[in-house]
C-alpha cells in the first residue's frame, strides 16, 4: 500500500517555474502573488482545506495532548517570545523517539504559553498518506505531508507556522546510544522553503524526549510485516505509554533572510542549514548539560 | 482577441450542449456551430448542428467555410465507465488530433482554442502535494488509460500551441463535477444508500458545480486566456465531509489491502468503480483555483455548495421522476422552428415588440426594399448575374447554377405564403443564383456579397434606410423577418445594415439565410 520514498523540502524544477517569468507557448505560470484569491473560510464547516478537524483536533488536544503535556511529560518552554504572533514562520526542531512526542508538545507549547496562540502545521513523512489509519487520522490534527508545495502554500499564502524535522525519520529511527546527536538536516530543503516564503526560521530546541520513547534496536521482520517505517525495540511499541521523562522546549531567536533571491544561493542554504543545525545542537547540549535527573529535570 | 464565430465539436456533449446555449445568449457571438456524430441533447435555439465525427478533411472544410475563428473542444471523456478504452483513446486522443489538424494551417482564421481537460491529468498518489497549481505536470506516469489518454491529449494541444503562436490556446483542467444534470461515476457512487468507502482513508476532494463550468468555457471564449487553468470551487473536502452533507453513511468496506479485487467483486454485484476513482477514493486530490479566479472569474459554488445542490437534487429526483420529457432532436422540427416564417409564436421566435399587424407592414416594406434602392442594387445584380455565368463556367460538375436557382425558387414558394411572390423568371433565379460560386458545394464560404465584386459597394450615403427608425428595430425583430424576403432585398439590406449599425446578428442572419438558400435546403 504505502511505499516509503523520501521526504524532501527542496523544490523540484517543475515547481519553481511555478514563480518564474513567463515562457513557452503554453504558460502554466502564475503571477507570484495570488494571495488575495485564497477561498473564504466557510463558517459552518468544520474541516479546513487541508482536512484539520476542529472537533478531532479538539479532542485529541483536551483528552490526549493536555494530560501528557502537563502530568506526564510536565514539559517546561522557554523563549516562547521567539515565535512571531503574526505571519508564517517555519519552526524547525530535533527530532527523536520511536513514536516522537515532541511534534505534539511544540503545538501544545505555543497554544498555552504564548501571547497569540496560533496553529501548528506538521509536517509529516509522505508514507502516512498511504497508511491505512494515520492517512485519515493525521491530517484531522494538523499535519500535513512535507511537499515543498504545501509548506511554501502554508508559509507564504496562508501565513502559517509551520514546523518541519530536517533530520526526518533518521532523526527518529536512531537508537539511545546515539541520542543528543543531531543527524544531517536534510539537504537544506526547509531552508530554501523559508527563503522563498521569505518567512523566518524558528529554531527548536526539544530535550527529553529521547528518554520518553527510547529505541533499542530496530526488529526489521516486523518491520517488513507491517509495512511500517522502522518497527523499533522499544518500551513503548507496542502500545504502552512514553516513559514520564520531563520534556524541556527552547525556541531560539529567528533567523529573518533579507534577499528576496536568497533561496537561489546554494551555498548561502547550506550555510544557513549548517548554522541552523549547529544552534540546535548547542543549544541541546547545553540543557543536557544543566538537567539534574532525566525524570525530574 | 474577440471570438464571433465558434465551432463547438462535441456538441451533443452535456458540456458543448449548455456552452452552445450559453453562447446563444451573447449578441457579441455572430455564429454558432457545433459538430458531433449524434443528435444534440439539448434544445438550441440559433446554433446550427452539423453531424460529423472528428474526420479532418470535413472539420477542415466548415472551419474555413464558416471562417471560424474560436474552436472550442469540449468532448473529452474522463470517465472510463462511459466507453471501452479503445473507444475513450479514439474520442480523446486521435479526436483531439484531428480537430487540431483542422484548426491548424497557414491559412486558418481559428485565432482560439479551447481545450475542456480534467484534473484527473494531475493523478492521485501518495506524494501529491496538497493543492496541485497548474505548472506542476503529472509527478508520476499515468497509471489508468484514461488518464494516459488525458495527457496525451494535452501534451498535443501543447504542440500545437506551440507550432501556433498566434492561435490562443487554453487548457481548462475540471476538477469532479457534481450537480443535477451531469451523471458521473461519482453522482453514482453517492446515489448508493451507503457510500463505500476503503477502511483508513479519508481522502481530501474537490468539486466543481456543472454551471461553474459552462461559465468557466463562456468566460474563457469571451476573454483571452492563454495557458493552463484548474476550474474547481473553493474548499476542498474531506470524503465523510462530503458523504455527511449528502445525508448519506459511509461504508468503508473495501479493505485497504488488495483493494483492486474487492472492487472486481462489486463490480460482479453491479457497482462499477473506475480505477482512476479508485486512487481518488485512496489518496484524493486538490487543485489551487487561483490563477482562473485572477483572471475575473468568479464561482457561483463552492465545493461545499455543489455538493448540496446535489442533495437537494438527490432528495427532490425520486418526486419528479417522469414530469419533465426528455429534449430529443429532430431535424425537421429544429428546421421548421428555425428556418419557416410561419412559426409566430414568441418564444420560438423571438420577434419581440412588433404586433402581428407591424410586423406584416415592415415585412412588406422590406420586401421591396432592393427595388426602392435602385440603381446601385440592379447594378449589383447585373454583376452578380455575370459572376454567376463565370462560376457556372468555370466550376463545371460542382454546383450547377439551375439546380441552386431551382433549390432557391422552392424556398421562396414555400416562404412565399405570406409574401407577394413576384413572377418566376430566369432573371430572379440570376439573381439569387451565388455572386462568387463556391469551389466546395456542401460547405460554401459566408457570403460577401459585395466582397468580390469588380464594382464598389455603393457608398453608405446613398442608401436610405429600408423604413422609417429602421435602426431603432430590435436585432430579433428584424431576425425574425429576413427568412421571408428575397434575396435581392436581403443583399440591399445587408448592405443597409453593414454600413449603418452592423449589429452582427442581423448580419450573421441575413448571411445565414442567403448561404442557405444558395445551396438549397439539403436536410
Amino acid at each position: 500500500v504505502a511505499d516509503g520514498g523520501r521526504t524532501s523540502l527542496r523544490m523540484q524544477d517543475t515547481i519553481t517555474d511555478d514563480l518564474g517569468a513567463t515562457d513557452g507557448a503554453l504558460p502554466a505560470v502564475r503571477e507570484s502573488d495570488l494571495r488575495r484569491y485564497l477561498p473564504g473560510v466557510e463558517p459552518e464547516r468544520q474541516l479546513d482545506d487541508w482536512g484539520r478537524s476542529e472537533r478531532v483536533e479538539g479532542f485529541y488536544d483536551r483528552y490526549v495532548v493536555d494530560f501528557y503535556y502537563r502530568y506526564w511529560f510536565r514539559c517546561e518552554v522557554e523563549g516562547v517570545e521567539n515565535v512571531p504572533s503574526t505571519g508564517g514562520a517555519l519552526l524547525v526542531s530535533n527530532h527523536s523517539g520511536a513514536l516522537p512526542p515532541d511534534a505534539a508538545m511544540i503545538g501544545k507549547a505555543i497554544r498555552e504559553e504564548h501571547a497569540h496562540p496560533r496553529p501548528l502545521n506538521i509536517t509529516i513523512e509522505h508514507f502516512f498518506k498511504g497508511y491505512p489509519g494515520f492517512s485519515m487520522l493525521l491530517p484531522k490534527i494538523g499535519c500535513v505531508a512535507a511537499h515543498p508545495a504545501n509548506v511554501h502554500r502554508l508559509l507564504r499564502d496562508e501565513e502559517q507556522l509551520v514546523l518541519v524535522f530536517p533530520e526526518g525519520r533518521k532523526g527518529t529511527e536512531k537508537l539511545y546510544k546515539d541520542r543528543y546527536k543531531l543527524r544531517r538536516f536534510g539537504r537544506g530543503g526547509f531552508v530554501e522553503a523559508a527563503m522563498r516564503a521569505r518567512t523566518p526560521i524558528v529554531p527548536v530546541c526539544v530535550v527529553g524526549a529521547e528518554e520518553a520513547a527510547p529505541i533499542f534496536a530496530h526488529i526489521n521482520v516486523l518491520q517488513r510485516l507491517t509495512g511500517l517505517l522502522y518497527a523499533p525495540l522499544s518500551p513503548i511499541f507496542p502500545g504502552a505509554l512514553f516513559l514520564p521523562a520531563k520534556i524541556r522546549i527552547r525556541f531560539l531567536e529567528p533567523i529573518y533572510f533579507d534577499r528576496d533571491d536568497a533561496h537561489l544561493d546554494k551555498s548561502y542554504v547550506q550555510t544557513v542549514a549548517q548554522e541552523v543545525r549547529a544552534r540546535i545542537q548547542e543549544n541541546v547540549w547545553e540543557m543536557v548539560k544543566r538537567r539534574g535527573s532525566v525524570w525530574f529535570g | 482577441m474577440n471570438s464571433r464565430r465558434v465551432l463547438i465539436t462535441g456538441l451533443s456533449t452535456y458540456w458543448g450542449g449548455r456552452l452552445a446555449q450559453a453562447l446563444e445568449q451573447s449578441d457579441e457571438i455572430e455564429a454558432i456551430i457545433g459538430v458531433d456524430s449524434r443528435d444534440p441533447t439539448l434544445e438550441l435555439e440559433r446554433t446550427e448542428f452539423v453531424r460529423v465525427g472528428t474526420q479532418h478533411g470535413l472539420l477542415r472544410r466548415i472551419v474555413d467555410a464558416a471562417e471560424i475563428d474560436t474552436v472550442v473542444d469540449s468532448r473529452l471523456v474522463p470517465d472510463s465507465t462511459v466507453m471501452s478504452a479503445r473507444d475513450a483513446h479514439e474520442n480523446n486522443v486521435i479526436g483531439t488530433m484531428n480537430i487540431l489538424a483542422a484548426c491548424s494551417g497557414p491559412d486558418s482564421a481559428v485565432r482560439k482554442f479551447i481545450f475542456k481537460s480534467s484534473t484527473h491529468y494531475y493523478g492521485s498518489e501518495q506524494d501529491d502535494p496538497a493543492f496541485f497549481t497548474e505548472a506542476m505536470g503529472r509527478p508520476h506516469p499515468p497509471r489508468t488509460p484514461i488518464e494516459r489518454d488525458i495527457a496525451e491529449a494535452e501534451a498535443t494541444v501543447a504542440d500545437f500551441a506551440e507550432k501556433s503562436p498566434d492561435v490562443s490556446v487554453s487548457i481548462l483542467r475540471c476538477a469532479n463535477v457534481l450537480g443535477p444534470d451531469v451523471a458521473t461515476s461519482h453522482t453514482r457512487l453517492f446515489s448508493l444508500p451507503a457510500v463505500p468507502m476503503i477502511l483508513g482513508f479519508d481522502p481530501r476532494y474537490q468539486f466543481v458545480h456543472e454551471d461553474d463550468v459552462v461559465a468557466a468555457l463562456e468566460h474563457t471564449v469571451a476573454e483571452d486566456l492563454r495557458g493552463i487553468f484548474n476550474v474547481a470551487g473553493d474548499g476542498v473536502l474531506a470524503f465523510t465531509e462530503v458523504v455527511g452533507l449528502l445525508g448519506k453513511t459511509y461504508a468503508p468496506l473495501l479493505p485497504p489491502w488488495g483493494t483492486s479485487m474487492a472492487v472486481a467483486a462489486l463490480r460482479r454485484a453491479g457497482l462499477r468503480i473506475p480505477p482512476e476513482m479508485l486512487q481518488q477514493l485512496r489518496f484524493g486530490r486538490g487543485v489551487d483555483n487561483r490563477k482562473l479566479k485572477a483572471t475575473g472569474f468568479q464561482y457561483r459554488y463552492t465545493t461545499r455548495e455543489a455538493v448540496i445542490k446535489l442533495a437537494e437534487h438527490m432528495r427532490l429526483h425520486p418526486v419528479l421522476r417522469g414530469v419533465q420529457e426528455p429534449y430529443r432532436y429532430e431535424r425537421e422540427v429544429e428546421d421548421f422552428l428555425r428556418w419557416s416564417p410561419h412559426v409566430r409564436n414568441p418564444t420560438y421566435r423571438k420577434e419581440g415588440r412588433l404586433t402581428p399587424g407591424e410586423a406584416v407592414e415592415l415585412q412588406k416594406t422590406l420586401a421591396s426594399y432592393g427595388e426602392r434602392v435602385g440603381a446601385p442594387a440592379r447594378g449589383s445584380r447585373h454583376i452578380q448575374s455575370q459572376a454567376a455565368m463565370r462560376a457556372a463556367e468555370a466550376g463545371e460538375g460542382s454546383q450547377p447554377v439551375g439546380e441552386a436557382a431551382r433549390a432557391a425558387r422552392d424556398t421562396t414558394n414555400g416562404a412565399g405564403a405570406e409574401t407577394p411572390a413576384p413572377p418566376p423568371s430566369g432573371m430572379e433565379a440570376d439573381a439569387l443564383a451565388p455572386p462568387p460560386a463556391p469551389p466546395d458545394p456542401p460547405a460554401p464560404p459566408p457570403p460577401r456579397t459585395e466582397a468580390d465584386a469588380p464594382a464598389p459597394p455603393p457608398p453608405p450615403a446613398d442608401l436610405r434606410a429600408p423604413v422609417e427608425h429602421y435602426d431603432d428595430l430590435a436585432a430579433d425583430e428584424i431576425v425574425g423577418l429576413v427568412d421571408s424576403l428575397e434575396g435581392d432585398d436581403l443583399g440591399a439590406l445587408l448592405d443597409y445594415e453593414r454600413a449603418h449599425e452592423s449589429r452582427p446578428r442581423v448580419v450573421s442572419a441575413i448571411e445565414g439565410v442567403l448561404a442557405r438558400r444558395r445551396t438549397g435546403q439539403r436536410g
